[in-house]
């Protein structure tokens, strides 16, 4: 198991290394440069700009100052932002997007295995067919429609909640949390009445009732870890794409969070805090991935590393 | 007058829904388990034993299957009458079974002390280190080497005829009344599985369980059971006692059975009998024996009314119309 760890913890870093060297180079083949804006700028300010921030330096050069500053987990000044670090920015951002991303896929954990088990528990019920068409809306509704929908009814219909501001951690963060979730809510609650089911038709729950349990200790001590399990995997590749969500659910609610950020990096070509947001958020994905299959051998006996 | 039997099944009927058809895998099935008895159901594969079993313990999955018919009686009280709550304090404790995988039927992600001690901890009210003694006891008993040290593995670290093992140990932990065990040994090797049949005998002979034994393997019961029950298209066709069956089946169904099983004095490479033709489709009512299509015996009068179920003789039973026939004329 250890030596599992760090294998997969070794492999971090050459994968690391290509999603940064990528986003680099995808930096550099997009047109236009963090000094570029409308009104065109006199020549010897772009070159001595060019020279502050050793853009005359051949690519290498550049590229390897990147690399360095990713190894040194030190990602420079912020272009845009003047004289911010970057390390600050992601100090100030990561709070927001980590209790945005945690408490939406806490929600959809909480509510989709609720909605997942009970639906397997009663299947072809009224109850089952009604949780499955929400989870299947859940799944084709878009975030960026469902977010303003949900602003719409409840905060500038209704006036039950902020629309959209930041003002620290608290009732603003129900709308972004729920936009952001939903989906995850689906394809959970889609997981746990699938893995249910198959589970609650299997040879060893059929035993668990031959020995005369009642049917709480039969769901909740045998049923359940195997049940769930597609529910651990999917984990994974969820926190990817929570990601991926909290970008525009970040962008749509205005939060200070790492995708609100790395949108106005990456429209700035802010260079330094593309890559530190990159370069951050890949090896969060890659260790988290590396818990859940910790977690999973954990609950499943059988998975040895 | 005889002791009243320990388990008395009276004409059963378990059918499955299924889309527009309605499955008939048990139709009208009778059938007694006395005290201290080992009763072997045998039957190809389809004829409704392992659904006859399902429906003794409750356990037949609703929907789509559902009992429309008969009496399960157990020790004077009729099972299909009683409650959930009643029905849950016999299954594992006065009746329990023995599957036929036991490489899925115990949980994987549970410890073996975990699925040992809750039987006991639940009927016997056994305190954790009770139970935990017990179960250890109970493993020892059907051979676990190092039942100590094995108790909090995986079911997945034994091997098959292991897992059989535990699984017979599990079962039997509450001293039930009554053991069913559903093709214990179908999916074992032959070496372990004359092992677990030897396990099962000597366990039933110092606890006096009543055993049903069910197999589609006439050479498995031979040597374990007092009776036979023959099951053909869920429905009972012949019962004997062993010896008797084997000596003189008084029924074509049975005869096709015994003359299948392979013979070790045999020529080896013989050609093995093999009755013609397939089981019939359950769900469709045929108007007179079901066997008739594949009966070698079978007349005109087979193949327009249903035969009856000729009682022999006080331990014998035959359903054919020429039953007593064959019965005195081998
Ligand atoms: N859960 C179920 N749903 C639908 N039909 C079922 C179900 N269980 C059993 N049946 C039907 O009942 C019939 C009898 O099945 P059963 O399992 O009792 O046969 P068996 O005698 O135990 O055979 P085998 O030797 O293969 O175990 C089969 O035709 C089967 O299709
Ligand atoms: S009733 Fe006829 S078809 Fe059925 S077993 Fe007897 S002889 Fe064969
Ligand atoms: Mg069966």
């Amino acid at each position: 198991m250890l030596r599992f760890i760090l294998r997969r913890l070794f492999v971090t870093v050459p994968m690391v290394l290509v999603v940064v060297s990528l986003t680099w180079g995808l930096i550099r083949l997009a047109p236009g440069n963090f000094y570029t804006g409308e009104k065109p700028i006199p020549p010897a300010i772009e070159q001595n700009l060019r020279q502050r921030y050793g853009l005359d330096r051949p690519w290498y050069v550049q590229y390897g100052r990147m690399l360095g500053s990713v190894a040194a987990g030190d990602f420079g000044i912020s272009l845009h932002y003047i004289g911010q670090p970057v390390n600050g920015i992601l100090a100030s951002a990561l709070p927001v997007s980590a209790l945005l991303g945690a408490l939406s896929y806490l929600l959809a954990l909480v509510v989709g295995v609720a909605a997942g088990v009970l639906a397997a528990l009663r299947q072809n019920s009224r109850l089952d067919y009604a949780s499955m068409t929400a989870a299947m809306v859940g799944i084709s509704l878009p975030n960026f429609v469902l977010g303003p929908v949900l602003v719409l009814v409840f905060a500038l219909s209704w006036y039950w909640l902020p629309p959209a501001r930041w003002n620290g951690f608290g009732i603003n963060l129900i709308l972004p949390v729920v936009t952001l979730s939903a989906v995850y809510m689906a394809y959970v609650a889609r997981l746990a009445r699938s893995g249910m089911l198959e589970v609650l038709r299997s040879n060893y729950i059929r035993t668990a009732r031959a020995k005369g349990l009642p049917e709480r200790t039969v769901l909740l001590r045998h049923a359940v870890r195997g049940g769930l399990l597609p529910v651990v995997s999917f984990s994974g590749p969820a926190l990817a794409f929570l990601i991926t969500g909290a970008v525009v659910v970040e962008r749509i609610f205005a939060l200070p969070g790492l995708g609100n950020y790395f949108i106005n990096a990456n429209l700035n070509r802010d260079e330094p805090l593309i890559i530190g947001i990159v370069a951050f958020t890949s090896i969060a994905v890659l260790v988290f991935n590396l818990l859940v299959d910790v977690a999973y051998a954990f609950v499943d006996p059988r998975v040895r590393y | 007058m005889a002791e009243a039997p320990l388990l008395s099944v009276e004409d059963l009927a378990t059918w499955f829904d299924e889309d527009e058809r309605v499955v008939r895998a048990v139709d009208g099935l009778s059938f007694e388990v006395r005290r201290g008895e080992t009763v072997g159901i045998v039957g190809e594969s389809g004829s409704g034993k392992s659904v006859t079993s399902l429906s003794v313990m409750g356990l037949v999955p609703r929907p789509p299957g559902r009992i429309v018919a008969g009496r399960v009686v157990f020790d004077g009280q009729d099972l299909l009458q009683l409650g959930d709550d009643a029905m849950r304090r016999i299954r594992g404790r006065r009746i329990a079974m023995v599957f036929q995988d036991p490489m899925t039927a115990l949980n994987p992600f549970l410890r073996i002390s975990t699925q040992m001690t809750e039987v006991t901890r639940l009927h016997l009210g056994h305190s954790r280190a009770d139970a935990r003694a017990h179960a250890i006891r109970m493993l020892e008993t059907v051979g676990i080497p190092d039942a100590e040290g094995r108790i909090d593995d995986y079911p997945h670290q034994f091997s098959g005829g292991m897992r059989q093992r535990v699984m017979i140990s599990m079962a039997l932990s509450c001293r039930p009344e009554l053991l069913i065990a559903d093709e214990p040994t179908t999916a074992l090797d032959v070496t372990i599985q004359a092992q677990i049949l030897e396990l099962v005998s000597q366990l039933k002979a110092d606890t006096g369980t009543s055993v049903v034994l069910i197999t589609h393997d006439l050479g498995v019961v031979a040597g374990m059971a007092d009776r036979i029950l023959v099951m053909y298209a869920g429905r009972l066709f012949e019962s004997a006692p062993t010896r008797e069956l084997f000596a003189r089946p008084a029924n074509p169904y049975t005869r096709g059975l015994l003359l299948s099983v392979p013979n070790p004095l045999q020529a080896k490479g013989a050609e093995l009998y093999q009755i013609p033709g397939l089981p019939p489709d359950l769900a469709e009512t045929t108007a007179g024996c079901a066997f008739a299509p594949r009966c070698e015996r079978a007349e005109a009068v087979c193949r327009s009314t249903p035969p009856p179920l000729v009682r022999l003789t006080a331990e014998r039973e035959s359903r054919c119309h020429f039953a007593s026939e064959l019965f005195q004329a081998p």
